[in-house]
């Protein structure tokens, strides 16, 4: 079972949404994961209801059965601070880089340099263990990128490794991607059951398989219930009108006559929802990938619902194979 | 459907709105967008919001509209959906405005305007203005240089600059009455704002000319960075050679100095397009779907624009849901199913409940996990746990249909009625369903609105499928318009 997983989604899809579901399903049962986030946005820390995340794993939250959620801010400037002190001890010399606008400059003139230490960074999570020989984590959770922009994201350390022929970044880069390009990684694609989404994602998947990169699962997120089955939509279609209406009277309502146009209009609406929906799900399970479905939250993302999200995706992930 | 959505809306005017539906605020104004696009000295109008909320869909909806009303229009959108492309006749990136088919251009509306429209093409553009202020050889060198390709693809806000840059050529040519602007899905909609400024301040920075010219620069520059400074970035040049490589860093420098000559250049169109978006001819329309999150963004936007002495026209609120009979209020419509399931189907509805043969994932487990067979009653009781039916007339109108005695009624002979019962519940509890969301949808706008009464606000209803197609295009118009007269 893969132990990266690169959570990626066109925007609205509720791409951090799923990623810290999955990190909270992927935790259950006494594990422990890691929620990375690499754009700055500190989607993560809104989401749990704390303050913003500094650059440093702090425990974020406990899943169900003892496991626990670290999670992590990546901050490239810091990213590459850090770099520059494993490498050559720069001391404080590194701050006066920093006042210069240096660090600016080395993590935009070189957007792959950027890229290829926010992935460096949660490839050395997933590779680190204790003192004990030990894995650290049990399994690391990137919010990354969207899908436009994921196989650039993702590809750029064979870029930055074509570009820097020698030294320690030559060899981090390439490091990165073998694990990347291994069964360890997964791509999961977040998208709803829109057209524009689902495009995206059978687009952002061929793309990943053309660089080589292990696709994981689509995760189909605000997932809505069926409220018709085939019978009923027939039925109302077929426009019930006066017993419909002796219908609801029964039930109590007065003056029925009024909703009945309505009720019918929503339930005809939805008909042609579901059949938009349908058409999705099919395009998606062409794909050859495994789906899972989060369903829609009534009351829109809090906590709660964030571990209804996590429980329901866990009973829908496949056993897991005990990492040693 | 859109014109009794609209006067429930509007009948309601406070939280405790009969029904139990939030309407417009008191302090709400209202998004006017024909007068907007009609009136010739509105000449820019940019759109823009979180990734994900419609605004492309928004920007091509407004310039199909203002064609058809007779403007000569041009729609520069970035990364549109495919199909949404194609129904505008767009079928690559080729940065050339080009007449789009079966936009009214005066034949059906006899109105005169035109639609264009263009897909941002970002390295062309970069390479365009290469082009236009280097010499052939120069901009020749900086093109084969591997440093240009990834400024020119990835640097973050390339594509923001590109768009303002191209917005920019497009407004000097005067070639339109109305240039509609989509921007680039920003993983924060400011970039856009920052992102000139940014590329401007980054290309003639300090640094930039400290690499270039260490000597000249060193002798210069501040007192305060010289020792520093200097020791700190050869430290630095140092480190990255080794880190990087030797040879990467000579690459920029190469790059940096074949740039050279256009840092001031860039520098002044970055001032320029700031400029041309604060004029008055300029209109921002920020666009949002009534969610948390996009609305967050939208809030931050419209204090950024303020900030910015930028003129902004208004929020578009997308994908709207309303409801043809919103006088029936969630609670309500759950009540009415309980009493119908309760009294009348009971008995044959085991194993049949209507919510059970269809598919609903993800919630299963929300409302209780009873089987079909255990009960339907077990299952309600977790659903809606506020089992109160009989005291409310959340409708405005008393319940004189007496309900126990009525309900036993359907114990038919051929189980007909039954199947009509179980529409009647279905259709209650899909409204429910509607309501609930509407409400949600209120309350999360009434949140942007108190927070900001000063931003003029359209709705625009939501549509059950994707739009790529001009009748779409042109819906969605009406709907921006109608939903101002909210």
């Amino acid at each position: 079972m893969s132990r990266l997983h690169v959570v990626t989604g066109k925007g609205g899809t509720g791409k951090t949404t799923v990623a810290a579901a999955l990190a909270l399903a992927l935790a259950s049962g006494g594990k422990r994961t890691l929620l990375v986030e690499v754009e700055g946005r500190q989607g993560i820390a809104q989401l749990f209801e704390t303050e913003p995340l500094p650059y440093e794993e702090r425990k974020i939250a406990v899943a169900h059965d003892g496991g626990e959620v670290f999670a992590l801010a990546i901050d490239p400037e810091r990213a590459l601070l850090d770099y520059l002190q494993m490498f050559y001890k720069l001391g404080s010399a590194g701050r006066a880089l920093k006042k210069l606008g240096a660090i600016d400059f080395a993590t935009t003139i070189a957007p792959g340099l950027r890229d290829v230490l926010l992935t460096g960074k949660a490839c050395e999570a997933v590779r680190r263990r204790d003192s004990r020989e030990r894995r650290v984590y049990d399994a690391v959770v990137m919010d990354a990128p969207p899908t436009g922009r994921i196989t650039r994201f993702l590809g750029v350390n064979e870029e930055v490794a074509g570009l820097a022929k020698v030294g320690p970044v030559h060899n981090q880069a390439q490091a990165v991607m073998r694990l990347l390009k291994s069964p360890e990684t997964a791509v999961h694609l977040v998208t709803l059951l829109e057209e524009m989404p689902v495009q995206e994602t059978v687009d952002g998947v061929a793309e990943l398989r053309g660089a080589g990169l292990p696709v994981g699962a689509a995760l189909v997120n605000m997932v809505r219930p069926h409220l018709l089955d085939d019978d009923l939509l027939r039925q109302a279609d077929s426009g019930p009108g006066g017993a419909l209406a002796d219908a609801l009277a029964r039930a109590g309502l007065s003056r029925p006559d009024r909703f009945v146009g309505p009720l019918v209009e929503q339930a005809q609406e939805h008909a042609e929802r579901v059949t938009l929906e349908r058409e999705q799900r099919s395009a998606l399970e062409k794909l050859d990938m495994p789906v899972y479905e989060l369903g829609l939250l009534p009351e829109g993302v809090e906590l709660a619902g964030l571990y209804q999200l996590a429980m329901d995706l866990r009973d829908q992930l496949p056993a897991r194979q005990e990492t040693p | 459907m859109t014109k009794s959505t609209k006067g429930n809306r509007a009948q309601g005017g406070g939280t405790a709105a009969p029904g139990g539906v939030r309407g417009a605020l008191p302090s709400e104004v209202a998004l006017r967008v024909d007068p907007l696009i009609d009136d010739p000295e509105t000449r820019i109008v940019v759109c823009c919001g979180a990734g994900g909320v419609g605004k492309t869909t928004t920007a091509a909806a407004i310039g199909l509209r203002a064609a058809e009303r007779g403007r000569k229009t041009v729609v520069l959108t970035i990364d549109p959906a495919r199909r949404l492309a194609q129904s505008m006749g767009l079928t690559e990136l080729d940065n050339t405005p080009r007449p789009v088919p079966g936009a009214g251009t005066g034949s059906d509306s006899g109105s005169g305007g035109e639609l264009h429209a263009m897909m941002l093409d970002m390295k062309r553009t970069f390479d365009e203005i290469v082009e236009a202020h280097a010499d052939p050889e120069r901009a020749r060198a900086i093109m084969a240089n591997p440093f240009y390709e990834s400024l020119s693809a990835g640097f973050a806000g390339t594509q923001e600059y590109m768009a303002m840059e191209k917005l920019g050529q497009l407004r000097a040519r005067d070639a339109w009455d109305l240039i509609v602007v989509d921007t680039p899905p920003s993983r924060s909609a400011l970039d856009f704002l920052d992102a000139p400024k940014r590329l401007g301040s980054f290309l003639d920075g300090r640094l930039i000319k400290l690499l270039t010219a260490p000597a000249k620069a060193g002798g210069r520059a501040g007192m305060k960075f010289v020792n520093l400074g200097m020791a700190g970035l050869s430290m630095f040049t140092g480190a990255l050679n080794k880190l990087l490589g030797t040879g990467l860093l000579r690459d920029v420098q190469t790059f940096v100095a074949a740039m050279d000559t256009m840092f001031g250049g860039f520098r002044t169109r970055a001032d320029a397009t700031y400029r041309l978006l604060q004029a008055p001819g300029t209109a921002f329309l920020v666009v949002a779907a009534p969610e948390r999150d996009a609305l967050r963004e939208a809030a931050y936007f419209v204090e950024r624009l303020a900030e910015e002495r930028m003129p902004l026209a208004g929020l578009v609120l997308n994908r709207v849901h309303g409801s043809g009979a919103s006088a029936l209020s969630a609670e309500r419509a759950l009540a009415l199913a309980e009493n119908l399931e309760e009294g009348g189907i009971v008995d044959r509805g085991h194993g049949k409940g209507n919510r059970h043969g269809a598919h609903s994932p993800g919630r299963g487990s929300s409302y209780g996990t009873g089987t079909d067979e255990q009960s339907a009653h077990g299952d309600h009781d977790a659903y809606h746990a506020h089992d109160v039916h009989e005291d409310i007339g959340e409708d405005g109108v008393p319940d004189s249909t007496p309900r126990p005695e009525s309900a036993e009624e359907p114990t038919d002979h051929n189980g007909h009625t039954g199947q009509t019962e179980q529409l009647a519940v279905a259709l209650l509890q899909l409204h429910a369903e509607r309501m609930q969301l509407l409400t949600r949808e209120r309350r999360t706008r009434d949140r942007f609105t108190a927070l900001h009464p000063e931003v003029p606000v359209a709705e625009v209803e939501a549509l059950p499928g994707d739009v790529h197609d001009l009748a779409g295009l042109r819906t969605i118009g009406e709907l921006l318009a109608d939903g101002s007269a909210a």
